[in-house]
């Protein structure tokens, strides 16, 4: 019947196809080439010539079956929208636990924790300039801290996701709370989703904070700790957004995503590990631009080639591995300050297409997020986003509903192509790690970045209220700048004095000999010693400090 | 034939850099390599660097012009940078500011004596012709035309 509907368009309807044709070129006669931000010609038409249905078997099948290009699993969002992650963080952690019930009562659904800034770099907040000290998320540094962060919240049935880049005190700050509350860590759920730190090194130097061996070794101690001690938690989630948001086209932030996992699932192989345990447990992590139609392909696409690499690249059997499971984020670099209430539409647009393009996972950006660390306001105005999606317009009523789109098939088809000549490329260069070793990876990202500011420089790229369409600003959408309480913040540092003063300094010491010793062993698990060190009373920085010094600390690879 | 009436027409010296703890670097690379295309000499940091690193730097390459990309709130620390350029005998040298600044602290900023903010959609052209301007001014006295 396919094959048929394809045959007849190719006699019958060949004349038509050339009338239109030369109808087209009558009236366009300058008709632009159009390209996506991939690279990827754009084509005026699509018909059954670029895709037809006698491919269906073999490029879509069925939900939750191999190819997986129609979604991961049988009933998707019909049987299960998705996870409603925003991201949340400012100040104290009692502001924190403030803001969080107000979240949960607000219908999200998971949770984040976004850490300060200086815990990012690895610090205490006493090692830092205390003005910057809680302005972009919560100061957590101890065992305290962290039982204050989910105060009133039952941390086993609550999903996590943890900022955390390794060694990944954040988490092991969560396990000691568990322990403390007699929850039991099998109950503990969440995703390490900062533990990806090729993509720190590649894009976002914020997270990067050991040398890169080092990186390497404890991320696989990492996962080999929680498939074994907390067998619910996701120990890795693969980064596509850092790459993108930093200028990675599309379909290079999808293939170098897949060329980290990759090599993150070789390093776990060779220290014995086994993929049929390990890889049902990796999550990746996107940007969602406003590239509508190039998303839902990018996306569509990452899914069927993910299931490829694991059943015949890994030869893994275990049909949960084939899972292409994602979060997704709105992107912020698409964001104006220009007429910020643009915005909103924005994160519409860019939410839909990952909606589309069927995550498990979303954030989207408050429309604020250009002016300030997100207001409470705006973020409210995120969260209904995604209700109204999926409330009111029904998004979620059909399974990969543009599947069968001349287009849609045929564009994830191109983007499939652009993304695994990339993998072959970054194959070649002796796979990910060695790739961002050599800088291969970052200067291509630099240049896609230069790319597209050259677009929008040149009018190429029309970026509405900046480039075109400018108009006089309305200043009173702006909501006013909300900034931790300098008296908050000083309380903060007290509490954190007397903490350090009243920990049992031998139990302290001891937790630290332990943790150096592993860092210059070879077959110590390093994360082990971490989450006995935040049982013990060690702070992150001092946690971080000490794997400094023991390990190398990382200064990333950076060139214009 | 020398105009001994021209200043010296050595390349215009920027260095463009981060304080504070954000990382995000796409805004302060695409803005330096702008400006080396543009013909200026860059001198180029990673990000997280102090304000005495970079009082030093700026001191030793005898930079013109200060370009400093914030993202993350790190534009608070402006004033004090400034207070040290000034307290170590820079005050000649212009420092412009890039990035998320929230309009509230706008003031702050240029009271300081920062020369100019760039927003989120600033053209790259407009940031070279602002360098270019700031750098004339900030020519020694018998460097100036």
């Amino acid at each position: 019947m396919a094959r048929k509907r394809a045959v007849l368009l190719q006699d019958d309807s060949i004349d038509a196809h050339a009338e239109w044709r030369r109808d087209y070129e009558q009236q366009l006669p300058h008709d632009k080439a159009v390209t996506n931000r991939s690279g990827i010609e754009i084509k005026p038409l699509y018909t059954p010539n670029d895709w037809n249905d006698a491919s269906y078997v073999g490029d879509l099948g069925y939900p939750g079956q191999p190819p997986m290009t129609r979604g991961i699993y049988a009933t998707m969002h019909r049987g299960r929208t998705w996870s409603q992650r925003q991201l949340i963080g400012l100040g104290t952690p009692l502001d924190y636990n403030q803001r969080l019930k107000r979240l949960i009562d607000a219908g999200t659904s998971a949770i984040s924790l976004i850490p300060c800034n200086s815990v990012y770099r690895g610090y205490d907040i006493d090692e830092v300039d205390p003005l910057l000290v809680g302005t972009c998320g919560t100061t957590v540094n101890t065992i305290d801290d962290m039982d204050v962060c989910f105060r009133g919240i039952n941390i086993g049935r609550i999903s996590t996701a943890m900022n955390d880049p390794l060694p990944f005190t954040l988490l092991a700050l969560l396990l000691a709370v568990a322990k403390r509350r007699g929850v039991s860590w099998d109950h503990v759920t969440g995703t390490s989703n900062q533990s990806d730190y090729i993509s720190h090194f590649v894009a976002n130097h914020m997270f990067f904070r050991l040398a890169l061996p080092a990186s390497r070794r404890l991320l696989v101690d990492h996962i080999a700790f929680c498939n074994q001690w907390v067998p619910n938690w996701n120990p890795l989630s693969v980064v596509g957004q850092h790459m993108q948001q930093a200028g990675a086209t599309p379909a290079q932030a999808m293939a170098f995503t897949l060329c980290t996992a990759i090599q993150y699932a070789e390093d776990c192989i060779n220290r014995d590990m086994d993929p049929e345990t390990f890889l049902p447990r990796f999550t990746f992590f996107f940007d969602i631009a406003i590239s509508f139609f190039e998303e839902i392909a990018k996306f569509r696409a990452g899914r069927r080639l993910w299931q490829k690499i694991v059943r015949q690249r890994f030869g893994v059997t275990n049909s949960k591995a084939w899972r292409f499971k994602f979060h997704a984020q709105t992107s912020g670099v698409d964001l104006t300050r220009q007429q910020p209430l643009n915005n909103i539409a924005r994160v519409t647009t860019q939410a839909m297409a990952g909606i589309f393009g069927g995550l498990q996972s979303l954030h989207t950006d408050a429309y604020d997020e250009v002016l300030s660390t997100p207001t409470e306001a705006a973020a409210q105005i995120a969260i209904s986003t995604q209700n109204i999606l999926r409330d009111e317009a029904h998004l979620t009523d059909v399974i990969d509903p543009l599947a069968g789109s001349y287009y849609v098939e045929t564009l994830t088809n191109q983007m499939e192509q652009k993304i695994e000549a990339l993998i072959g490329q970054i194959d070649a260069a002796g796979g990910m790690f060695k790739a961002v070793e050599q800088g291969i990876v970052q200067n291509m990202v630099g240049e896609s970045a230069r790319e597209f500011a050259h677009q929008v420089e040149t009018g190429e790229q029309v970026i509405v209220g900046v480039n075109a369409f400018q108009a006089e600003e309305d200043g009173s959408v702006r909501q006013p700048l909300e900034r931790p309480e300098p008296h908050r913040i000083q309380n903060q540092l007290d509490q954190l004095r007397s903490f350090k003063a009243a920990r049992d300094q031998s139990k302290v010491q001891s937790a630290l000999d332990k943790l150096t010793a592993a860092a210059n062993s070879d077959d110590i698990n390093v994360f082990a010693e971490v989450v006995d060190a935040a049982i013990a009373g060690v702070t992150h920085g001092e946690i971080v400090a000490c794997l400094r010094r023991e390990m190398g600390a990382g200064e990333p690879l950076i060139s214009i | 034939m020398t105009d001994v009436h021209k200043p010296t027409t050595r390349p215009i010296k920027v260095l463009v850099t981060k304080i504070g703890l954000d990382g995000h670097d796409r805004g302060s690379r695409v803005v330096a390599a702008h400006l080396r295309d543009a013909g200026m000499e860059v001198v180029y940091t990673p990000p997280w660097q102090a304000i005495d690193a970079v009082v030093k730097l700026a001191m030793e390459e005898d930079v013109d012009v200060i370009g400093l990309s914030c993202l993350a709130t790190d534009h608070l620390l402006v004033p004090k940078l400034m207070r040290a350029l000034r307290d170590s005998g820079l005050a000649h040298i212009k420092v412009v500011v890039g990035g998320i600044v929230p309009d509230e602290d706008e003031a702050a900023l240029l009271d300081a004596g920062v020369s100019r903010i760039f927003h989120p959609g600033t053209s790259l052209d407009d940031i070279t012709e602002t360098i270019t301007d700031l750098a004339g001014l900030s020519l020694a006295p018998n460097e100036r035309p």
